[in-house]
């Protein structure tokens, strides 16, 4: 009896001591010691920070109610709620539509065409994108040609091989990856054709090139070719433009185009640009004020089998401007603001939740991210944390001009990590927009930022200089016209006592 | 009486060739001869300089304006930095002098590093006002900044040149030839020391691990 009474007393005692336990271990698990997601300070030095994105899910077949799995799905694209995913290995596009919040619900799965078309199936498709007038776009690039299909999936018109001459007739045209603007131009990124992107109207004639990056070559480059004979010409790397591995247009209608062809030599001379905003006419118009490129990852430790640099192999905008760069290197996920500082990075390669094997396209919905991975066949949606948010949120505040919420957001996200730059100088920029010059100064010079904190000195001068008028006036009275007064005094009195001399010798 | 009058009359010659610089960095032919030729330096006052441009290297990474000079201070190594501004100095002097006195180069080593302390006059002095200086400007008029860092530097390159040329009683195309060829001379020199010291690292850790080995056996 005694004996239970004991043992009960022991089995209380020890859920109590669980129950304490468990209470007072209460801490906020942001993540921050994963070490999962990181940015760099202004001296390049690795920050862990609390993350910025949480796995919703990873989706595969089981989970999505496919009959068969993906195999090699290397395209994505998102219109609203509904996500394509080109499955290249099955020759299908698989529709989903996002239903909950962590739900997807199949539609359909495309594998057919209707209409007046010799070849019905799809071969190896490789990129997919739904147009606003409920278009469907297609990278069939088994059969050379890129479709576009109305809503029923019936054949429209195709886009095929450019027939002009400054496109290569002699090699097979394989349509790579593709985006469609407002009014049905199509952009193709095309294996094999390094004179940028196939531009057709959409009419299907083929309207040039559009946004081939200009070739470049130092000097030295140029001499051992002068110097090299014929055979060891041909073995160099000839001097060609890149070609562009993925595309996105954004909302802006710009296109961000993003290529592997790069090497560290060049990111480090800062020659090679993996990531581009085009215009119009092409050109690259990526704004990079951040301490560091736009490359990705600006370490590149040979550790875990990984080396070489950050290969971006896509990219997607949110609507704020914001934008997410994949790498299939390290299966990393950069996000840069529309100033080209990193927000954040994240991600990695392995097994678990939010890592990858082989990411190869990104997408968003809303402010969630979709990560496709073509050799784990599945795809991850990622939602911004309280963190992630609060940085969006602080910079569209700012965007639109409410500074003063700005602040206080920007507050609360160094609230949540103490080492992030960004906040500071957010803080600072928000307390110069209110004039608080002496103060905004303070946070600039913590992370570094001559450019704002120049800014902000320049008005803070100038209220010193304007408040402090009289004194500065004073003493320039004091500097020149006081010695001035004191030697006409003494000439003076020189002049008395040479006077007085001769008046006593005489 | 006499040993107070011989104090005072010491910290008059030392301060009269300090006030010297003053004329030696705006005369340079003429100063830097009668700076060796007529005894018009002095070494306590080559230390002071010295001493003067290694506080003032220091206080510009503490006062500069960050827009300026952004200091990692995690990767400041005071005595370092003092050595990275000193070995160089004590290498050139010494380099210079092995060479000179091989082709007839009429300076003596104390009188080179003499002339090598009175040629960086300029630097602290301009320095000086530009640490204040970076304090009160933005980075727009940086460039005024910029420029006086450049000109202290030049000047005394300017200075050195002229010292050497007086010193050694050289014409400018030898001693700007000399110049060169001391820097070959500083680098051989620095080539001996690393050999130096990792052959005697090396040697010692030869025998550190005979001893290791036979205590092993025993």
């Amino acid at each position: 009896m005694l004996n239970r009474k004991i043992k009960s007393l022991i089995v209380l005692t020890v859920v109590v001591c669980i129950l304490i336990g468990t209470v007072t271990k209460v801490e906020a698990d942001d993540g921050l010691k994963k070490g999962y997601t990181y940015n760099y300070d202004y001296w390049s030095d690795v920050l862990y920070s609390p993350d910025a994105y949480s796995t919703v899910g990873v989706y595969t077949s089981v989970e999505l109610g496919l009959e068969q799995g993906f195999n090699n799905a290397t395209g994505m694209y998102v219109r609203g709620d509904t996500l394509y995913i080109c499955d290249t290995g099955n020759n299908r596009i698989v529709e989903l539509q996002k239903v909950s919040k962590d739900t997807f619900e199949l539609v359909r799965i495309i594998h057919m065409i209707k209409g007046e078309v010799a070849v019905k199936t799809l071969s190896a498709p490789t990129d997919v994108c739904a147009s606003e007038d409920g278009y469907l776009y297609i990278c069939d690039k088994g059969n050379g040609r890129i479709l576009k299909l109305d809503d029923d999936l019936n054949y429209v018109m195709e886009f095929t091989k450019p027939t002009d001459a400054t496109f290569d007739q002699t090699t097979a045209f394989l349509p790579n990856k593709l985006e469609v603007d407002g009014v049905g131009r199509v952009y193709c990124i095309a294996d094999n054709v390094n004179k940028g992107m196939i531009k057709y109207d959409s009419d299907g004639t083929f309207a040039g090139f559009y946004g081939a990056s200009e070739v470049t070559y130092d000097w030295t480059d140029y001499l051992w070719k002068k110097f090299a004979t014929k055979a060891q010409r041909a073995a160099m790397e000839s001097f060609v433009p890149t070609e562009y591995d993925n595309l996105y247009r954004d909302l802006e209608g710009f296109i961000f185009a993003c290529t592997t062809n790069v090497t560290g030599a060049g990111l480090d001379a800062g020659t090679d640009s993996p990531i581009r905003r085009l215009n119009l006419l092409g050109k690259d118009i990526l704004i990079e004020n951040g301490n560091f490129n736009v490359i990705g990852d600006i370490y590149w430790g040979e550790a875990g089998g990984y080396k070489g640099p950050s290969l971006i192999t896509d990219i997607t905008a949110l609507d704020n401007g914001i934008y997410f760069a994949l790498d299939k290197v390290r299966g990393r996920i950069f996000g840069y603001d529309t100033q080209g500082h990193l927000l954040y990075a994240f991600g990695g390669n392995g097994n678990l939740d939010g890592y990858f094997k082989l990411p190869v396209a990104i997408e968003h919905m809303g402010k969630d991210l979709i990560v496709l991975d073509s050799k784990d066949s599945s795809f991850t949606v990622f939602t911004p944390t309280e963190y992630g948010s609060l940085i969006y949120k602080a910079i569209e505040e700012y965007d639109i001009g409410d500074y003063d919420a700005s602040g206080t957001t920007w507050q609360q996200v160094k609230a949540l990590n103490g080492n992030y730059d960004l906040a500071y100088v957010g803080i600072g920029r928000a307390l110069m927009r209110q004039g608080n010059y002496k103060e905004a100064m303070t946070y600039f010079k913590l992370k570094w930022d001559t450019h704002n904190y120049s800014k902000a000195f320049k008005q803070y001068r100038k209220e010193w200089v304007e408040e402090h008028i009289g004194l500065m006036v004073v003493i320039l009275i004091f500097l020149f016209v006081v010695p001035m007064l004191v030697g006409k005094i003494k000439k003076i009195k020189h002049e008395i006592d040479v006077a007085e001399n001769i008046e006593r010798l005489m | 009486m006499q040993v107070s009058l011989k104090k005072k009359e010491t910290y008059g010659h030392y301060f009269a060739t300090l006030r010297y610089a003053m004329y030696v960095i705006t005369h340079p032919l003429d100063g830097f001869w009668d700076l060796t030729h007529e005894n018009r330096g002095s070494l306590a006052a080559a230390n002071t300089i010295i001493i003067l441009t290694l506080l003032v290297r220091i206080m510009k990474l503490q006062f500069t304006s960050f827009l300026f000079l952004q200091v990692y201070w995690e990767g400041i190594n005071i005595f370092l930095y003092i050595a990275s501004i000193l070995f160089p100095l004590v290498l050139f002097c010494v380099g210079n002098w092995g060479l000179t006195t091989l082709f007839d180069g009429k300076g003596k080593l104390s009188q080179i590093y003499m002339g090598t302390a009175y040629a960086l006059t300029p630097y602290p002095l301009i320095q000086f006002f530009m640490i204040l200086f970076s304090n009160v400007v933005t980075d727009e008029e940086g460039a005024f900044y910029y420029f006086a860092a450049a000109l202290s530097v030049g000047w005394v390159a300017m200075l050195i040149i002229c010292a050497m040329m007086e010193i050694h009683e050289y014409t400018l195309s030898k001693t700007i030839l000399f110049i060169i060829a001391t820097f070959f001379a500083m680098m051989v020199m620095v080539f001996l020391l690393m050999l130096f010291f990792s052959m005697t690292s090396q040697g010692i850790a030869y025998f550190i691990s005979i001893v290791k080995e036979i205590m092993f056996r025993m």
